[in-house]
């Protein structure tokens, strides 16, 4: 790994300032940046670490509403994020206990690694983005694989969670990497259900339309039994075929609706 | 080069570090603790779990750095000073809970971790809290065993998968 200087403010403010350096890369919990630093895949001037402000910490409910702070740990969510279960459950379910001790809601947005778990939750919630200069729709945040909406040096803050009346992720574990194979996380909400899918797409994480305007008319996991999903355009590796992942979205949205 | 101060098994200790240096590099290198292991340097293998204030981490995936004015455990304090095992510690003895002997600390430091959330796990927890600490040489079996028997509960004679 080559070396960096090491920064570790106390306010966004200051995090915001000491990121205008070129180079400068912000570092929450490292379980995805210190990897790839190991490998060179990154080389930054200066790593910013976010986990020493407080104010990007934490969980709490508004409303029908659950803020999380960028800085959040997995676990912190998996214990505090009762409110909204399906989230706590899906951060309970990443990785293993120390990257969940380390590894942060912000870090895995901002990565937007095709088979992470966080950017289903937030596109199946409509959930908002909040950084340190806007708020962006989950819709308009995701924009294919490793990226997003994020302008070079903004800091994601916090995301709010509209918090559904029923949900449920289903992850099928990739067990070397113990990231989703395929992960498809449902919310239905009183205005209507959403879908969305990661681990299959190669652009990232996805909506299923057809699933989500079935499972608005009726939610039930038959209602989905008509629909096929297109092998194009999903990723194929050594642990799973285009086709093997389309079956799988299908197996996994009933399954998440049984289970919701 | 600056200077990184942390209390590591309750002794306050010191030393240079780079922005670049690892938790497991400067405890391994700076302060000569060779006890937590470097398995596979890539967030995986869980040998190097230590615990930072409380929670089990992998050292190996934060920087020296980040640890400033954290209180941090290591496999070195889990004994008494006397060199009396503590009950997981036995326990891995009287369950042959290791060979090589090599995913050990990470193992015992997990293990620590998991019965002081969940004094009393059941198998299965047990095995899901290892996902992150891989052994090439047991089979998981006897830690399984072994953890249990710390924990004070019954046995399972033959660990079922
Ligand atoms: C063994 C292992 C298993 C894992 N399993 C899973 C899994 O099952 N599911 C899953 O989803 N993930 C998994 N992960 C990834 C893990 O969840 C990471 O913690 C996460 O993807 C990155 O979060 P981080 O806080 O560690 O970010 P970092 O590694 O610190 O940062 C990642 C990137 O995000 C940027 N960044 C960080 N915070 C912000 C912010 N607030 N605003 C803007 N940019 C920011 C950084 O500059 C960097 O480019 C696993 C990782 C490991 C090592
Ligand atoms: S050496 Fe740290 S996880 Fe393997
Ligand atoms: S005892 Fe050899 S790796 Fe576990």
């Amino acid at each position: 790994m080559y070396n960096f200087d090491f920064e570790q403010p106390g306010s966004v403010e200051d995090a915001v300032a000491a990121l205008k350096e070129e180079d400068a890369l912000a570092l929450s919990g490292g379980q995805t940046l210190i990897p790839s630093m190991k490998q060179r895949l990154n080389a930054p001037s200066k790593l910013v670490s976010l986990t020493g402000i407080e104010a990007l910490k934490g969980v709490c409910q508004n409303g029908d509403t659950l803020s999380v702070g960028a800085a959040t740990t997995h676990a912190t969510v998996a214990a505090d994020g009762g409110a909204y279960a399906a989230l706590a459950a899906l951060a309970g379910g990443i990785g293993d206990p120390a990257v969940r001790n380390r590894g942060t809601l912000g870090g895995s947005l901002a990565n937007n690694d095709p088979a992470a778990c966080y950017p289903s939750a937030v596109l199946a919630s409509g959930a908002t983005v909040v950084t340190n200069a806007r708020e962006i729709a989950a819709d308009d945040f995701f924009d294919g694989m490793f990226a997003t909406a994020l302008d070079e040096g903004e800091i994601i803050t916090s995301v709010n969670f509209p918090i559904p009346e029923k949900a449920s992720y289903q992850k099928f574990e990739q067990p070397a990497s113990r990231f989703a194979l395929t992960g498809v996380f449902v919310a239905k909400y009183a205005d209507g259900v959403r879908v969305a899918v990661t681990g299959a797409s190669e652009e990232g994480v996805m909506r299923w339309a057809e699933a989500e305007a079935a499972l608005s008319a009726d939610f039930s996991p038959e209602a989905v039994d008509g629909l096929t999903v297109a092998a194009d355009g999903l990723i194929s590796d050594l642990h799973g075929t285009p086709e093997y992942r389309a079956n799988l979205i299908k197996v996994l949205t009933k399954r998440a609706v049984a289970a919701a | 080069m600056t200077e990184v101060k942390m209390t590591v098994n309750g002794r306050a200790v010191s030393g240079d570090a780079e922005g670049r240096t690892l938790l497991s590099t400067f405890l391994r290198e700076t302060l000569g603790m060779t006890g937590t292991h470097v398995g596979c340097d890539t967030s995986q293998c869980g040998a190097c779990v230590v615990h930072v204030n409380g929670n089990a981490v992998k050292s190996c995936t934060m920087f020296a750095h980040e640890a400033a004015g954290a209180e941090v455990a290591t496999i070195e304090g889990q004994a008494a000073p006397d060199g009396t095992l503590n009950k997981i510690q036995q326990a891995f003895q009287d369950y042959h809970g290791l060979q090589c002997g090599f995913c050990t600390p990470g193992m015992v430091m997990s293990a620590a971790a998991l019965l002081k959330e969940n004094p009393q796990p059941t198998e299965a927890e047990v095995r899901d809290y290892l996902e992150g600490n891989i052994c090439r040489c047991t089979g998981y079996h006897n830690i399984v065993r072994a953890i249990m028997a710390a924990s004070g509960q019954e046995v399972p004679a033959v660990a079922a998968e």
